[in-house]
């Protein structure tokens, strides 16, 4: 049962045994301005989507939407709701209320279909230990419904892409968790998707490892393919997403892209000043609080740590020279541009480190 | 971990095979055994009722019915002591086995207590106290069990319980031996479908051994198995033949103790690395 | 439908890859698979021949006596069917659907739950299937030596029979690992399983139990099992042998469909 007309020619009968998806061809651009994508264009569209779990809300209401070929991101810390989005986005977890669709397809009722269309890289690694790794590329393909032949072949070129290659006769076990994350994205786009779907794709990997997985899929966002992905790495979604959304306790509380988000939320520049702590003085707001007043009118906001005082200004150097004539001693002084991370303070608080 | 509590002061194996970190060891099983023992006397208890109703009085009735066994022995007592002896045996390889495997490979148990001053012939002998420990319970169940079926007809009956306990350590030991020198509980399958299984079926459990082709039955004489059913049936029965049962405690400690000479070279080798 | 004709082939096709799935893992163990054929052959020279000289012969319900070896080889078929489905529906489902997490990936695919539970069911009947074959292949040969441990022919029967013994302790089984939360509680199954498999009138006929408690064996699935298959093999049967299909039938459909259920909370959450 379809909802709506079907989607874009080239992708309305991409079953299983079609053997292509054609991912590319038709995709646009679609910045920023939800409203002017309408479900049967958007790969996913969400309205008042709720996610609840008895009494407990996941997902509060929210609304967005992704265009074909964007790199879409879920910005926010543990538990607010992004990996339960995600999870409604691949048709394993039924939508309590309000709409989804997903290449204009309802979850509910088109569930094999989307997800023959979407490829999964969930956050904890769920590959068949029981297999070695082109094994598990083989079967994932099967399970698809490829010809033993195409999932062969897929699964030899994907190991390539991924720099498996030369461990694909091996156990998965022993490989490191940088290799398993590769292989769980090579098995994610064993069926050609139009779509990923990647739920904290690097977390726990080593910077090498983060970045070769970057590489990997920003290749993959050139080739066409929609990347959805959640994070809580302010780095990774300002490499990665077109525009991202930010989520904390169960809402999205901004949207735009990482520049836009930045501009909006925060000033151009910040300003860190470490003060020395005094002998046997535990509280942290206590050294801090001393300043007050001092600062007053030297920038539109300030933000205070538990170790660090933030300044948001346009110009940082300036308000530090500021900061010196007023007598301010700091034990350091950093001026930086600000980045993602000060937006997410902003807006989720110190929730961050959970 | 319990093995936290060792002396700080201690070099790691001082004194002998049963110095205080071997019971260090032994006292770690218990911990989790408090927490278990229940299943476990559920087990101990169901076991040997549901094996003496249905081997012993359903099956033995139409044996008696045939005639029953040479000797006039009632089946029921002819083939209780065998299961005491059995069960022992059959918990003892599950927990030589898998048990083990779990602290050397999965969940490292041993590497966490070889950086206190547990050695590794402690861990050892403190695992080998616990299989012990726990054959000794299983027997004492599984003996009261067969006083309430009234199928015991000799004092010496009650030996049986050591007996079933020597048996149990005499699988126990070789196969912890075994079981460290492996990498991957599959061998396992094996040993308890071509070892285990057959033996307890083949071993004198529920038939005489003389009822098997001729070829086989020097096959019986040199398993531990055969030898503690035979020495707690005859004790059990009360005909005591001091040398054939002689033969069959030596060859019963024979296997103890090559076991466990064999165990410290492999856990030694695999663990103090 | 449209959309009906399409899915058609799909729902067959789809729990076969679980098969798939399955054969690749034991491609690389096939001692397991291959070792477990010896089980059942061991009880019945043990219990078949063993004991058998103890036993002499026994009454079948036809009131014809046979050796006790043609009397408990069937019932040891059909143990060997419920030990064999158990085995695969408790421990190995277990361990993928918990530990593995292997239906999490699975389910990310255009496969469903349904094809999941379809898929493992069937593989459990096919690994069960090896069995059932090897153990018959071997009676049959001794019957060749002048045994006769199938005295009809009506005991061609009996692999189908033993197919039906495997669904309905598939099906069960299944269902009740999904309640399970730790591995200590399949010793709470085997308290199930034990009892059965010494009591169901696999080592001796039921009659020496008093009245009632043979009317309650003979309303456990394994006495079922050995009914249908030994009325098969000994050529005894009687208008019971239906009750027996559907009842084997009817558990494992029961399980099938609460398998679904409980996946449906545990996995799609």
């Amino acid at each position: 049962m379809v909802i709506g007309p079907p989607g874009p020619p080239g992708t309305a009968c991409a079953g299983p045994f079609s053997g292509n998806t054609v991912p590319a061809a038709h995709r646009r651009y679609h910045r920023g301005v939800s409203e002017t994508i309408s479900p049967v264009d958007s790969a996913i569209h969400a309205r008042g989507l709720t996610k609840r779990f008895g009494a407990f809300t996941a997902v509060d209401g929210v609304d967005f939407d992704v265009a074909p070929g964007e790199a879409f991101g879920f910005l926010g810390p543990n538990g607010a709701g992004k990996t339960s989005t995600m999870r409604m986005i691949g048709t394993v977890s039924p939508v309590t209320a309000g709409t989804l669709t997903v290449f204009g397809l309802d979850p509910a009722h088109n569930g094999p279909r989307i997800r023959s269309r979407v490829g999964v890289v969930p956050q904890a690694d769920t590959l068949d230990n029981e297999l070695s790794v082109l094994e598990n590329l083989l079967i994932y393909g099967r399970y698809f419904g490829l010809s033993w032949a195409e999932s062969r072949r897929r699964a030899v070129e994907l190991l390539d892409f991924v720099q498996l290659t030369e461990r694909s006769g091996d156990q998965v076990e022993p490989l490191s968790g940088g290799m398993k994350r590769r292989l769980v994205i090579a098995r994610a786009l064993i069926n050609d998707p139009e779509m990923l779907l990647l739920d904290e794709p690097t977390t726990g990997l080593d910077p090498q490892a983060r970045h070769l997985l970057w590489d990997r899929l920003y290749r993959l966002k050139q080739r066409g393919v929609t990347l959805c992905l959640t994070t809580h790495y302010m780095d990774e979604a300002e490499q990665l997403c077109d525009r991202l959304v930010v989520m904390d306790k169960a809402k999205i509380v901004a949207e735009g892209s990482p520049r836009q988000l930045i501009e909006q939320y925060v000033t151009r520049e910040v300003l860190e000043l470490r003060f020395n702590r005094d002998e046997g003085d535990d509280g942290a707001a206590d050294d801090t609080s001393q300043l007050d007043g001092q600062l007053d009118g030297l920038a539109e906001r300030f933000e205070q740590l538990p170790d660090r005082l933030l300044v948001y200004t346009a110009d940082g150097d300036a308000t530090a020279a500021a900061a010196f004539e007023r007598g301010l001693r700091p034990a350091s002084v950093l001026v930086r541009r600000s980045t993602l991370e000060d937006v997410f303070l902003r807006l989720t608080g110190r929730s961050l480190i959970e | 971990m319990a093995a936290g509590r060792a002396p700080v002061v201690a070099r790691r194996g001082p004194g002998g095979m049963m110095s205080s970190p071997s019971l260090r060891q032994f006292e770690h099983d218990m911990l989790v055994f408090r927490r278990r023992w229940h299943s476990y006397l559920l087990s101990g208890i169901s076991q040997p009722v549901l094996y003496l109703l249905s081997m012993g009085i359903g099956l033995g009735f139409y044996v008696n019915k045939n005639g029953g066994l040479p000797g006039g022995v009632p089946y029921l007592e002819y083939v209780a002591p065998a299961l005491l002896v059995t069960q022992a045996m059959m918990a003892a390889a599950f927990e030589s086995a898998w048990p083990i495997m779990g602290k050397i490979v999965w969940d490292k148990t041993y590497q966490a207590a070889l950086n206190t001053p547990i050695g590794a012939t402690n861990l050892l002998v403190g695992d080998l106290m616990w299989i012990a420990f726990r054959a000794v319970l299983l027997s004492v169940l599984f003996f009261a069990v067969i006083v309430a079926f009234g199928a015991v007809s000799s004092p010496l009956a009650l030996l049986a319980i050591p007996v079933a306990v020597i048996t149990a350590m005499s699988f126990a030991a070789p196969i912890v031996a075994f079981t460290a020198t492996q990498k991957s509980d599959q061998p396992f399958n094996m040993l308890f479908r071509f070892g285990i299984t057959p033996l307890f079926l083949f071993s004198g459990t529920f038939f005489p051994i003389e009822n098997l082709p001729l070829f086989i039955q020097p096959l019986a004489w040199v398993t531990p198995l055969y030898h503690g059913v035979a020495l707690a049936r005859s004790l059990s029965l009360g005909r005591i033949d001091p040398l054939v049962d002689l033969i069959h405690v030596a060859v019963l400690a024979g296997f103890v103790i090559v076991g466990i000479v064999a165990a410290r070279i492999t856990f030694r080798r695999r663990l103090e690395v | 439908m449209l959309a009906l004709r399409f899915s058609l082939p799909q729902a067959v096709a789809r729990p076969t890859r679980m098969v798939e799935r399955n054969t690749m893992v034991y491609r690389h163990s096939f001692m397991v698979i291959f070792s477990g054929f010896f089980e059942p052959l061991f009880y019945l020279f043990s219990m078949g021949f063993g004991v058998g000289a103890l036993v002499g012969s026994v009454a079948l319900t036809d009131g014809r006596s046979v050796p006790y070896a043609v009397f408990v080889a069937p019932a040891l078929l059909a143990s060997s069917a419920m030990n064999g489905a158990i085995y695969e529906t408790s421990n190995n489902f277990f361990y993928k659907l918990k530990y593995a997490k292997l239906y999490d990936a699975v389910i990310s695919t255009p496969m469903s739950l349904g094809d999941v539970a379809r898929g493992e069911i069937l593989w459990a009947l096919l690994r069960g299937s090896l069995y059932v074959v090897g153990f018959l292949a071997v009676i049959a040969v001794l019957g060749l030596g002048g045994l006769g441990l199938i005295s009809s022919p009506l005991g061609i029967l009996a692999f189908p029979a033993a197919m039906v013994v495997g669904f309905g302790f598939a099906g069960a089984g299944m269902a009740a690992t999904t309640f399970v939360r730790k591995w200590q509680d399949f010793d709470f199954l085997q308290l199930a399983i034990m009892p059965m498999f010494l009591f169901s009138g696999t080592f001796y006929p039921i009659t020496a139990y008093p009245p009632a408690l043979q009317v309650f064996v003979e309303c456990t699935p394994l006495y079922r099992g050995v009914h249908l298959i030994r009325a098969l093999t000994t050529g005894t049967p009687d208008v019971w042998i239906a009750a027996d299909v559907i009842y084997l039938i009817a558990m494992g459909l029961i399980g099938l469909w609460i398998v679904g259920k409980r996946l449906h909370r545990l996995l799609l959450a």
